[in-house]
């Protein structure tokens, strides 16, 4: 039987000073390795087996085509209602439509755990929990900010936008971002998955939320004021806003401050979602409701 | 017969009420998106007329509640395992079918009260019908009419596997097409050819004008055609998918 745990490689003879400080140095590296492979590995993992639209059959009618529509559908209630150009609507709904990816699926992947009965056994695993939770959402990123470019583009080229050519960059660093924003809320919505039975009828009622509030299709000052206040704590309200701007003409650095207000709140609702987990999660160990919802 | 329908529709009714999801589609989905139209034409400089935003609205909601109802009925029994039981049943499995495909339609009225309720009480939406009694028919008929469309749906679907893929990628599209929240005027010339051969198209022209002024009739007329052709194509669909699942083995599609 081996042991392959790093403290093991420490020499027995070792006792204290240099010693235990190359013990307990192996055994952070030790830990930090894991937590990568749990954060990269698990992630992927986790991504592919339990984020149900993978296949191209469902992915692409779900996720490319639609989106396209949606676009499509604002700008002509746009254009009856005389309200804002198409661009407006593109950008707004192009970016807006990364909350399907990002909610549905950081939800999914994590309560899905629940509905496939995993989710106690990760749970009993001495698995690092920030990278276990954290890592599920890096591929969730990454494929909100593909939905939402393949949006921003193929909308734009049917509608015919005209978007200068050094906002390409800045644009796709803002797309990024908001799918980070995004992705967060999905974190927290996925914390209230271990408690709420219906997730995709939780998640609809976000992307609802967002689709009103957050200004993609009605600009935020046409909003009763309440509403358009709340809506500066919600994601894609400030992604939104800096990249109409640079779709515009302006520069990235006159909306610099917008995305990294978009990027902090991402930031306040993952550590909100994962509290959240690590709350519920103590909760069932505690209570044994781990499989009540 | 009437028996089966009466009986299948009201189960059926009574449990996609039961259904959160479907009453979220039948009641959320239509106030957000009749939200959004209320204050992008209160906005707009064209105005629009928030009646209008308000039935087109609810009328999304009748599509949406039958394309994800119909599309999937199907798929659900086959998960549910009452599939076999169905088509082996002495009844025609058409008659099954056909109230629950009606009774996804049914349910999307929850949409056209919630837009009205919503747009009456938040947004000052006047509630004054042209031809008050005319929208009373109109209504039942634009849901047949989607509910046949729905049986056609149940019947080409059945044979994926992904049929809530299907459901996503035709939603926006019928919205726009039929002309609920955008005059068809607007869209290119080929999408109004397309739009004449979708019920919604018509049961929102007769809804419209029952409600805002206008013919009601044709629209009435051609919901009720259209509903026949629908019913006509779903039942040799049918036929064809019950023929091939007895003939292959692939009624359960695993």
């Amino acid at each position: 039987m081996s042991n392959t745990a790093p403290e093991s490689r420490v020499p027995r003879g070792v006792r204290g000073g240099a010693g235990a400080w190359l013990r307990r140095a192996g055994g952070a590296a030790g830990q930090g390795r894991v937590g990568v492979r749990v954060f990269f590995v698990g992630g992927l993992i986790s991504y592919r087996a339990l984020f149900g639209w993978l296949s191209p059959w469902v992915f692409i009618p779900s996720l490319l085509v639609a989106p396209v529509f949606q676009i499509l559908l604002f700008v002509y209630i746009g254009r009856s209602a005389a309200l804002e150009s198409d661009e407006f609507y593109v950008i707004g709904n192009g970016l807006q439509y990364a909350s399907i990816p990002c909610v549905f699926a950081m939800t999914n992947i994590i309560a899905g755990e629940r509905f496939q009965q995993t989710l106690g056994s990760i749970l009993i695993t001495p698995a690092p929990r920030l990278p276990l939770f954290v890592g599920r959402a890096l591929p969730v990123v990454l494929n909100g900010f593909f939905v939402a470019a393949f949006g921003l583009v193929v909308g734009g080229l049917i509608v015919g936008i005209d978007v200068p050519a050094s906002a390409y960059g800045p644009l796709a660093l803002v797309t990024a971002v908001s799918a980070l924003s995004c992705t967060g809320l999905g974190l927290l919505s996925a914390g209230l998955g271990l408690i709420v039975r219906e997730t995709a009828v939780l998640s609809n009622v976000i992307f609802g939320i967002l689709l009103v509030c957050t200004g993609a299709n009605v600009p935020l000052d046409a909003l009763p004021g309440w509403l358009s206040t709340a809506a500066q704590g919600l994601p894609f309200t400030h992604g939104i806003e800096a990249a109409r701007l640079l779709a515009d003409g302006a520069a990235f650095g006159e909306v610099a401050r917008l995305v990294g207000s978009e990027g902090l709140i991402g930031i306040v609702y993952a550590t909100a979602g994962y509290l959240l987990i690590r709350v519920l999660e103590l909760h069932s160990r505690k209570h044994a409701t781990l499989e009540r919802a | 017969m009437l028996r089966v329908f009466w009986i299948g529709w009201l189960f059926n009714l009574k449990n996609l009420t039961n259904s959160l999801f479907f009453v979220l589609i039948s009641v959320l989905q239509p106030v957000i998106f009749a939200s959004i139209a209320f204050f992008m034409f209160d906005r707009g400089d064209r105005g629009g007329g928030l009646l209008y935003a308000a039935l087109g609205a609810g009328l999304m909601g009748i599509w949406s509640s039958t394309l994800f109802g119909s599309g999937g009925a199907i798929q659900w029994m086959r998960w549910q395992g009452t599939l076999e039981i169905a088509v082996a049943a002495p009844v025609r499995f058409l008659w099954i079918l056909l109230p629950l495909t009606i009774s996804t339609a049914t349910i999307g009225l929850y949409s056209i009260v919630a837009t009205l309720f919503w747009g009456r009480v938040f947004f000052g939406v006047p509630l004054s019908f042209v031809h008050p009694a005319l929208f009373a028919l109109a209504l039942p008929v634009t849901v047949v009419s989607l509910g046949l469309l729905g049986l056609v749906l149940a019947s080409t679907f059945v044979l994926y596997r992904q049929a809530s893929a299907f459901s996503n990628l035709l939603e926006y599209p019928v919205w726009l097409a039929t002309g609920l929240l955008v005059p068809l005027s607007l869209l290119p010339g080929w999408v109004e050819w397309l739009s004449w051969v979708l019920a919604p198209t018509w049961g929102m022209e007769a809804v419209r004008n029952a409600a805002l002024g206008g013919e009601v009739w044709e629209g009435l007329g051609m919901c009720v055609l259209l509903g026949a052709v629908y019913l006509v194509l779903g039942s040799f669909f049918m036929h064809n998918f019950e023929r091939r699942a007895r003939q292959q083995a692939t009624l359960s599609l695993t």
